[in-house]
């Protein structure tokens, strides 16, 4: 019997106590807040880093030196520095670059994650580009196609089925990765979360639900990759 | 309609194309033959500038493309080609393999660009796979395809690639029957090709290449009864046993 009330004695005291509990669930409304800033920044980020993505990798995938080179520099620089430190950058070297300039907490997670994801995207999206056959981009250019117009019609349309597991993925890391705002105090999940939990002490509770948050959030994501990998081997 | 001057071509040390002249007047059916690796593909793919010439010019329908900054993309659309592999795209179903480029590389309208992709495939014989996928279709069907995806540019020139090469046996003929059909329009057509016996029924012209350079040049009878070079006979003695 003593056993047992010491065994479950780490309900009455320690990091994950009862009264813990009972704190964080009356203040759950802090991390709500901060899941709905997570995902702001996490679609708005992934739209970026889609876009640079694209962009990138259809530049290094190219024939041309100087447009190949400016993409290997980007993709090297953010996939070859860890993403605290880009996003400590653009906080604090920005302002002082140019004088003034503020940009909200949100925008700097969204250039953050944006960037850094779109190195990793470039690299996927050329990847895909080089997996379809010489033939396509040399029929296409027969027909009169320019190269962004054979990469518009022809070649990216079918790199999709090949790169749309490898994107899912990126998504799933993004959205983990949003969490750097929290060093900058950016009001997201993992902020929020540490926030509430440092006031206290209650780490345990917090970081279990916050935890479980995000995987709510990327679990769906992978499991979608899962799906579209067994898929594009079917096809 | 084509003029090719002074064309050297180099892969690396390999010396592909060895200043080759050549003219082909307008509506012109020639054929180019030859063994593997005596630059006829080259030949043909500098025309439409899938390959660049190392030195000389090359001229198609009096636009030298071979020039700095000259309007390439325009001079393809006139000049259509048919690959050894096809290469048709995937993703899309026959009858938009045919009006893709028409729409919008040539920004003819969809209607129209349907209307006429259908009358080639018509003409193909394969009307009724317009809604199917490359991926369903036989190689020769493919290749059908491929030729009506050429003309529905409304091409001046058709450049042929080894139309047959990677075709099973049996699905050569049909192809050829095509190409033949071609050969009756006014089209400028130039054929690589091992297909002696299209060669002699199609051609107005025959040129042989042997080590990047032009050997042989006249009529079919002329190339098949009295060649002149001993490099064409013995690969003639070879070929037509």
């Amino acid at each position: 019997m003593t056993e047992l009330l010491e065994r479950i004695g780490f309900l009455q005291q320690g990091p994950f106590s009862v009264p813990r509990w009972e704190a964080l669930f009356a203040s759950m409304d802090l991390l709500w807040d901060g899941a709905l800033v997570t995902l702001l920044v996490a679609s708005l980020g992934l739209a970026l880093a889609l876009a640079l993505g694209t962009i990138i990798g259809v530049m290094s995938a190219s024939q041309w030196k100087i447009p190949r080179a400016l993409a290997r520099a980007y993709v090297e620089f953010y996939q070859n520095t860890p993403l605290l430190i880009q996003v400590f950058m653009i906080f604090n070297a920005i302002p002082i670059l140019f004088t003034g300039m503020f940009i909200p907490v949100i925008t700097i997670g969204i250039l953050g994650v944006g960037m850094y994801h779109g190195a990793y995207i470039a690299e996927v999206v050329r990847a895909g580009i080089q997996s379809i056959g010489r033939g396509q981009l040399e029929a296409a250019i027969s027909q009169g196609f320019g190269y962004i117009g054979a990469m518009r019609y022809i070649i990216i349309p079918q790199a999709m089925r090949v790169v749309l597991p490898p994107l899912t993925n990126q998504a799933v890391s993004l959205i983990k990765n949003t969490s750097v705002l929290a060093v900058i105090a950016g009001g997201d999940l993992m902020y929020a979360g540490d926030a509430f939990a440092g006031r206290y002490g209650h780490y345990g509770p917090t970081y279990i639900v916050v935890g479980l948050l995000y995987f709510v959030m990327c679990f769906p994501l992978a499991r979608l990759a899962r799906r579209l990998e067994s898929r594009s081997k079917v096809a | 309609m084509i003029e090719l001057v002074g064309v050297n071509k180099h892969f690396g040390l390999h010396h592909v194309l060895k200043d080759i002249n050549l003219d082909v007047p307008s509506g012109q059916k020639l054929v180019i033959i030859g063994p593997s690796g005596s630059g006829k593909s080259t030949l043909i793919r500098c025309i439409n500038m899938l390959e660049k010439p190392s030195s000389g010019t090359v001229t198609v329908d009096g636009i030298e493309v071979t020039a700095h900054r000259a309007p390439i993309a325009k001079v393809r659309q006139q000049v259509a080609m048919v690959f050894q592999s096809f290469n048709l795209y995937p993703h899309k179903t026959v009858l938009e393999n045919v009006t893709l480029a028409p729409i919008v590389v040539s920004g003819v309208s969809r209607e129209e660009a349907t209307e006429s992709g259908l009358r080639y495939l018509e003409r193909v014989g394969l009307s009724e796979k317009a809604d199917k996928y490359p991926a369903q279709l036989s190689g020769g069907q493919q290749q059908r395809v491929a030729i009506a995806r050429a003309l529905n540019m409304h091409p001046k020139i058709m450049l042929f690639d080894e139309p047959t090469s990677a075709l099973d046996p049996e699905m050569i003929q049909e192809v050829l029957e095509v190409i033949i059909g071609l050969a009756q329009s006014g089209i400028t057509m130039l054929v690589v090709t091992h297909e002696m016996g299209f060669a002699k029924e199609a051609a107005d012209r025959v040129i042989f290449m042997d080590d990047g350079m032009i050997l042989e040049d006249g009529t079919p009878e002329h190339f098949f009864e009295n060649p002149q070079n001993d490099r064409t006979k013995l690969f003639l003695s070879k070929i037509l046993r």
